[in-house]
């Protein structure tokens, strides 16, 4: 494998979701959080990490705020809403369906 | 409470939106900060990691714009931006815009002003209730030569009125109406007035559906023979009695005679046309103090009334006009020998008000629709023309990461930039024009009713946005290819475009000329018809030559004596105007129109078998002074005398063709005819005259002229006074004279032959004019292209030229090839426009003037026309290429 996997389709929000559940964070350290979280097998390309970011904030699931960050520069901040938690909940409970579903065919074989 | 936040959003988005930008960037610049950060610590040294943070973070430019897309709002924005970036590169290339800008105008403007003529003329409803239930119903011979024009609604006779309305009952109602004329007389200073009127049935206005604005309609009591009440139009009570109320109620002179105003019918009513005055009942112009008695309302040989009828809901046209049909039959097997029709034939009522103009006003939409395809494809060419010179700056934004789609959508913006500019200016336009055609074409019904409205607004800006469409999108498409590129590549000194591009042009090119070439050929016929138009002779004196109208009231022109002095006395005097060469009286001017027309029999022949045609004669009055007064020639026999009068009146002056079609091989003199019409009289032939044309553009017709001397009352008489000097000038005195004879006589068409020849010629030729002013618009649009087109290739190719010349090409050389360059793709357009001209202009104007055939004078004139306009189109850029200066060419760039 030469280069890190692109991100399945319609994936990057769920993760994205995920990753700010725990504490608020600005784009860099999330983007660095799935790669770590995934021991270095995704990585999310810029130029779909800013465009998913404020897709998802246009849509009211997450909310962003400026505060310092830990360089001492002030940063965008991404949070949860309450109605991004439950989209979060709705899109594990279909990811699991999904990825269930794709097990079931692959191990099959 | 996610809408809330969503809400929230949406407002930020709105008025937050350049802080919103700013934190975006520096949003996306800290994480780029972030990225050599952890690149220097990494162990590259600082360019190093910058250059590798840029390299992994993409185009921050492009990235900018895909965080943006997402934001709400994004769409009027990114509009705003187009429209901003449009007017900038419209506004750098000026003569360009201004070109595309003024085709798009001229053709939206004729566009929409025919739409409003159209739209009020053919498809407004009428002003009445349930005015799809309303038919008119006319009398339908069916003879062949009744149906030679396509043309079978024949006036009404009363008596057939009388007997459909009070025998059948398939239809709710029927009503009649039929013109007629008065003398307003003055009341309180104003000058008398002659005036257009109606008659009509006392349910007409009930069956119409139509409310009076003040007032009532006519009682059943009130039409009858002698009846006296009137209705004023809006349009008489305005100008006449400055919209007054009082007037109802109370009594103005018609004629001489006192009538009640019971009422004023509402503006819209502009039935059946907008010059009409007022409104009498039916029953009141049969009978005493009128040339037509009570008698007349059961005679069922003379046409002239036109009839109204209101469908019950639920019974077919069919069903309730078969009993009407069956009546008719009756009537005509009732009187085998008279002009009775057979038939009757429906009509739908707003077909009847439209008339002839219908086909004239469908020849100018499909004019216009080809004046728009040329100018759209104009702007297209030009376009293409423009997208070439911008082919690298198209190509270094494309580099940039600018989407096929948005470079797409920037020139189509452009486009309908041009568009909107040109359909504002075009509805300006529209505006003064509409107004000039309403004016300007006298045969459009309902004049007062056509102005622009809010339906024709929406069909021109439809129309502004499909050429936009048309006209930028293959411009578009074509210039945003992958092919574009290669222009990155190329480098300076290649010549002129891509292959393919300079083909779609010259594609784009012979479409147009195409077009055009279809539109002058099926204009064609009608160019010529004009001219020959132009040209007629009307069989009499036509220049310097003033006529006049009047009638003698028979209130106090009782008598033939009395109608006799004022006639002769009124002669006497004119004649003796100084620079007057002669004056004579007449039913009516030639030229003027078709008038009344009589069944008549020739005494000396045998009887006309029922099923042949009856002998028809145009009927005429002529003063002893008029043949000669208006040079029209006497064949033989001779002329009337002051004598042909009381009991010597019995005598009628034929003309030549009255003479050669009924008297063929004989001689007509001393025969005899007689004309059921006027009673039992025989009339003896004395003279045959000149045949004169009653319309500029028909046949003669059989005629028939009765001595003025007889004297009779309440007709329209005609003066026609042939004058040395400017024939208008002559009119003031004449009426002057007039008016010393009686004070109370109103004059009207005060018209020179001229003007009766113009107006006669007006409608057909005004429409014919329009046409070809479109013909030739096109033409001009077309050539504006070739040489646009031309100008860009010539332009393109300097450099290429310039080597040419300075390898030692001669001028002649490089005029030739630039020439021929520009003249293939004309020829290409001329032979498939006329291949198309022979299909589809063929099928157009046999449809529109049943002239199938397609001459060659106009084929070679279109030809010839359209070769010497590309020539001249082409041999500015050529010749300029040729003079082109070498080094001066290949030293720029």
């Amino acid at each position: 494998m030469g280069k890190p996997s692109d991100l399945v389709q319609g994936t990057l929000d769920l993760l994205i979701l995920k990753t700010i559940l725990l504490e608020p964070m600005h784009g860099w350290a999330i983007a660095k959080r799935i790669q770590q979280l995934s021991g270095e097998v995704l990585q999310v390309q810029q130029g779909s990490l800013y465009p998913a970011l404020h897709r998802l904030e246009q849509q009211g699931w997450i909310k962003a705020k400026w505060a310092e960050s830990e360089t001492g520069r002030q940063a965008k901040f991404y949070a949860l809403t309450v109605a991004g938690r439950k989209q979060l909940e709705a899109e594990t409970a279909n990811w699991n369906r999904l990825s269930a579903a794709i097990d079931l065919i692959v191990a099959e074989v | 409470m996610r809408w809330l936040a969503k809400l929230r959003m949406q407002l930020e988005m709105l008025f937050g939106r350049d802080r919103a930008g700013k934190q975006l960037d520096a949003e996306l610049r800290d994480h780029l900060e972030r990225q050599v950060a952890e690149n220097i610590g990494a162990g590259m040294s600082a360019d190093e990691a910058r250059y590798a943070a840029l390299r992994s973070f993409g185009n921050p430019a492009l990235l900018r714009e895909q965080a943006r897309s997402t934001w709400s709002w994004n769409w009027p924005e990114v509009l705003l931006r187009d429209v901003r970036y449009g007017i900038r590169t419209l506004n750098r290339s000026r003569g360009f815009s201004l070109i595309a800008i003024a085709v798009m105008a001229i053709c939206i403007g004729a566009a929409t002003s025919l739409f409003t003529l159209v739209r009020s003329v053919l498809l407004r409803p009428l002003p009445f209730r349930d005015p799809d239930r309303l038919t008119m119903i006319y009398e339908h011979f069916r003879a062949p030569a009744f149906n030679k024009d396509q043309f079978n609604y024949n006036s009404v006779a009363p008596g057939d009125y009388y007997d459909w309305h009070t025998k059948t009952h398939g239809f709710e109602d029927m009503a009649a109406w039929a013109w007629w004329n008065f003398n307003l007389s003055s009341q309180s200073g104003e000058l008398p007035e002659a005036v257009t009127a109606a008659a009509g049935t006392w349910n007409l206005i009930p069956l119409l559906g139509v409310q009076p604005a003040l007032g009532r309609s006519f009682t059943e009591a009130e039409d009858q023979p002698g009846g006296t009440a009137v209705m004023l139009t809006w349009s008489l009570f305005q100008r006449r009695f400055a919209g007054d109320r009082s007037i109802v109620g109370k009594q103005i002179r018609l004629n001489g005679k006192p009538y009640t105003v019971v009422g004023v019918l509402p503006p819209s009513f502009v039935y059946p046309t907008a010059i009409m005055q007022l409104w009498v009942p039916y029953g009141s112009i049969f009978g005493a103090g009128s040339p037509i008695g009570p008698e007349w309302l059961h005679y069922h040989d003379r046409h002239f009334i036109h009839v109204v009828a209101r469908m019950r809901p639920g019974v077919s046209l069919a069903d309730a006009l078969g009993p009407v049909k069956a009546v008719q039959y009756q009537l005509h097997l009732q009187y085998p020998t008279a002009p009775v029709a057979e038939d009757v034939a429906p009509r739908d009522i707003n077909e009847d008000l439209a008339r002839d103009v219908k086909k004239p006003l469908l020849v100018l939409m499909c004019a216009v629709g080809c004046m728009l395809l040329i100018g759209c494809l104009n702007v297209a060419n030009l376009l293409v023309a423009r997208g070439a010179a911008r082919q690298k700056e198209v190509a270094i934004r494309g580099a940039l990461g600018a989407r096929r789609l948005t470079l797409i959508r920037e020139q189509l913006t452009e486009s309908l930039l041009i568009c909107a500019i040109g359909g504002a200016a075009g509805i300006l336009l529209s505006l003064i024009a509409t107004k000039w055609l309403a004016t300007s074409w006298k045969d459009l019904p309902s004049a007062e009713g056509i102005h622009l409205d809010a339906p024709v607004l929406f069909f021109s800006c439809g129309l502004v946005v499909l050429a936009a469409l048309s006209a930028g999108l293959l411009p578009a498409i074509s210039s945003t290819g992958k092919a574009v590129f290669a222009a990155l590549q190329a480098s300076t000194r290649t010549a002129g475009g891509s292959v393919s591009r300079t083909a779609l042009r010259k594609t784009l090119l012979t479409i147009e000329i195409a077009v055009t070439v279809v539109l002058l050929i099926a204009a064609g016929p009608l160019l010529k018809s004009f001219m020959r138009l132009r040209t007629v002779n009307l069989g009499c004196a036509t220049d310097s030559v003033l006529t006049l109208s009047y009638s003698l009231p028979q209130q106090r022109y009782d008598k033939p004596e009395k109608v006799n002095a004022f006639n002769e006395a009124l002669l006497e005097r004119v004649r003796a105007l100084p620079g007057v060469l002669g004056a004579g009286l007449g039913g009516m001017p030639p030229g003027s129109g078709p008038g009344s027309d009589d069944i008549f029999y020739v005494v000396e022949h045998p009887p006309v078998r029922p099923g042949d045609e009856l002998p028809d004669a145009q009927v005429r009055r002529a003063d002893p002074g008029f043949f000669t007064a208006m040079q029209i020639p006497l064949l033989s026999g001779r002329l009337f005398t002051s004598q042909d009068r009381g009991d010597q009146q019995n005598r009628v002056i034929v003309n030549r063709t009255l003479a050669a079609r009924y008297f063929a091989g004989e001689n007509p003199i001393g025969k005899h005819i007689n004309v059921p019409v006027y009673g039992t009289a025989n009339f003896e032939i004395v003279g045959v005259v000149g045949d004169t044309l009653y319309k500029v553009n028909e046949p003669p017709f059989a005629t028939a002229y009765f001595p003025e001397f007889a004297g009779v009352g309440d007709t329209r008489i005609s003066l026609a006074v042939r004058t040395a000097s400017d024939p208008l000038s002559f009119s003031v005195p004449i009426q002057k004279q007039i008016a010393a004879l009686d004070p109370e006589m109103p004059v009207d068409d005060v018209l020179t032959m001229r003007q009766i020849i113009g107006q006669s010629l007006g409608n057909q030729s005004f429409s014919a004019s329009l046409v070809l002013a479109f013909a030739v618009l096109s033409l001009l649009l077309a050539s504006v292209g070739l040489y646009g087109v031309l100008s860009y290739l010539a332009t393109q190719r300097r450099a290429e030229i310039g080597i040419r010349i300075a390898l030692g090409a001669k001028r002649e050389q490089v005029l030739r090839l630039m020439l021929s360059d520009g003249l293939r793709p004309a020829l290409l357009g001329l032979v498939l426009g006329l291949a198309a001209s022979v299909g589809a202009a063929q099928w157009i104007r046999s449809l529109l003037y049943g002239a199938p055939a397609v001459d060659a004078w106009v084929f070679a004139s279109v030809s010839g026309t359209l070769l010497a306009v590309s020539l001249l189109a082409c041999l500015v850029p050529a010749w300029r290429a040729s003079r082109l200066d070498p080094m001066q060419a290949l030293r720029t760039e």
